[in-house]
């Protein structure tokens, strides 16, 4: 089975982000990579245990992002694909969606997998963009998945509870936080990701020249809510918001 | 004048998901003509319902394949639709749904998408909001039409206008190329009391009240208050405390409580997103400097474990 997986390195959501102009700040910010991608990478490496075949991580980003790549590679995954191109600093969803699916297409693949959206953006579109892109289904939300057969179950995250979902493979697949335990990297996966084959390409040989189709207008603080009063309990803690549950009618 | 579309996703019950006709009251006061897509079993019925927030025009199916299979029918439908008729911008609830849809469209048009949209400026320009909502940015949308929009829950509230809607009927064949996600089931999970969504207080809880054990606190406060749901920050759901259903935040769920208690959460963006238009915010955390406490209304800094069983005790004498 071939399985890539795309990822991003993103600034450390634990950390305070800041804008740089109209953009965020990469710099202020340790780069990692995307928690939520780590679930992304454990589901492509226990298909390809369970399955036979390899696992490709594939990224768009400055070339510092080789460092998550690494990262994806130590914890087991076989080979990487990253696209760096100054041009496409700034892509937006379509422009990301149209160079992560251009590079799956070079190669066959069965399943492309991914986080649900990044930390950073948020957006939650480049998955099923790449879907449409690629001509194939998507499983999205994926709380629980199985490959049996050539057709992928999942069990789809809803408002809720969840549905159940299948595909054909070759498919897309977006996989939420929880949905498997990572792995961390171990000493000999670290020092066996330094040597395995990343590819780097540009948009160019991609054959792609993306532009971006947002721009931001303004950047304005918003409407601060009043602060409102802040104690330290000295015992009174409770009485205090019993009140003012009280007071708002509530109980 | 501008053409605006609004996805009107239709829910598992045949009924329109709430956040179109929020999108809708506000889509109406922009200079344009509203129309809405509405899409599944009970679509047409919904007309109605549609019409009173300010659709004009309501294209309706109610094929059922639009909920047998998820999104790519939805989006092929809209993209017919969407050569036919050539609106200028299309808004979808951000929903599991929705999101699926629009970015399947979006990569057929070639068409910009932009996400988490908490504002609608006119036919090309929409504002969201960054770093926990503290800033706010206005947006211009370029390139080829249809422009599409993903609009966040309780953006706005819903409000009928006493419109009705013309309905036209959508004919246009789904092929079997796009019939290949299956929904074979749909599982709802039990849950008593409220729905979050939709409670008049929500107790949050989050990584700070320590351990597992004790989520029974945030439960028991729930209880103790009465009409009041249990939500969970997005570190608690990871750590598999609770279900993500109760997941509250940028992932998780939206809500615009009349009071939100947040117990041991410290305001991480990704979950202040989902909760920061609540009409009034209490907050217990250890930490003075948390940022949830410059969102509140009322702070307490000491410990959840001991502050909450006394809040029971409290409640339960004021309420006797």
């Amino acid at each position: 089975m071939n399985i890539t997986v795309c990822i991003k390195q993103v600034p450390d959501p634990n950390q305070p982000y800041k804008l740089s102009g109209t953009r965020l700040d990469r710099e202020a910010v340790q780069p990692v990579l995307d928690p939520g991608d780590e679930f992304g990478v454990e589901a492509g490496l226990k298909l390809a245990e369970a399955h036979g075949g390899e696992v490709t991580v594939l990224s768009m980003g400055p070339a510092k992002a080789m460092e998550a790549m690494r990262r994806a590679l130590s914890m087991g995954a076989h080979k990487g694909i990253l696209v760096s191109d100054e041009a496409l600093a700034g892509a937006d969803a379509q422009a990301t969606a149209q160079v992560l699916a251009a590079a799956i297409k070079r190669n066959p693949f069965d399943l492309v997998i991914a986080g649900t959206e990044s930390a950073d953006g948020s957006t939650g579109a480049v998955p099923a963009m790449i879907a449409e892109l690629l001509g194939v289904p998507q499983a999205t939300f994926a709380k629980q998945l199985e490959v049996k057969e050539g057709t992928l179950t999942i069990h789809r995250q809803t408002q809720e509870g969840y549905d159940v979902v299948e595909c054909a493979l070759p498919a897309v697949l977006t996989v939420t936080s929880g949905v498997n335990e990572p792995r961390y990297p171990t000493f000999k996966g670290i020092m066996q990701a330094k040597n395995k084959p990343v590819e780097q390409l540009s948009a160019a040989d991609l054959g792609l020249s993306v532009a971006a189709s947002q721009q931001v207008a303004a950047v304005n603080p918003a409407p601060a809510r009043g602060q409102g009063e802040i104690f330290e309990d000295d015992g009174t803690g409770a009485a205090r918001i019993a009140d003012f549950l009280k007071n708002a009618k509530v109980i | 004048m501008a053409r605006i579309w609004v996805y009107a996703e239709m829910t598992a019950g045949g009924v329109v998901e709430k956040t179109a006709l929020e999108i809708l009251t506000k889509a109406r006061t922009l200079d344009g003509d509203v129309e809405a897509v509405a899409l599944g079993p009970g679509a047409t019925a919904a007309a109605a319902i549609l019409g009173e927030h300010g659709a004009k025009t309501v294209y309706a199916s109610d094929d059922p394949v639009y909920g047998e299979y998820v999104a790519w029918p939805a989006s092929h439908a809209l993209h017919e639709l969407t050569k036919e008729h050539q609106p200028n911008l299309i808004l979808f609830p951000s929903t599991y749904e929705s999101r699926d849809v629009a970015a399947r469209l979006a990569a057929r048009t070639g068409s910009t998408i932009m996400s988490n949209a908490t504002d609608l400026l006119g036919a090309s320009s929409a504002q969201t909001a960054i770093f926990g909502g503290s800033l706010l940015v206005d947006v211009t949308l370029e390139g080829p039409d249809p422009k599409i929009v993903l609009v966040r829950p309780k953006s706005f509230d819903a409000e009928p206008s006493g419109g009705s809607a013309q309905v036209v009927p959508v004919e246009v064949a789904i092929p079997d190329a796009v019939k290949r996600s299956k929904r074979v089931e749909r599982i709802v999970a039990e849950s008593s009391g409220p729905k979050l969504e939709e409670a008049p207080v929500v107790v949050a809880g989050g990584r700070g009240l320590g351990n597992r054990d004790n989520w029974k606190l945030v439960e028991e406060l729930a209880g103790a208050i009465g009409n009041a749901a249990v939500g969970a920050t997005r570190a608690v759901v990871d750590a598999e405390w609770v279900p993500y259903a109760l997941q509250i935040g940028q992932t998780g769920k939206t809500v615009k409580p009349r009071v939100y208690l947040a117990v041991g959460i410290s305001g991480a963006t990704q979950h202040i997103v989902g909760m920061k238009s609540s009409d009034r915010i209490i907050a217990i955390n250890k930490d003075a400097e948390a940022p949830i406490f410059q969102l509140s209304d009322l702070g307490i800094v000491g410990d959840a474990l001991k502050i909450v069983p006394a809040l029971v005790q409290e409640v339960k004498s004021r309420k006797a």
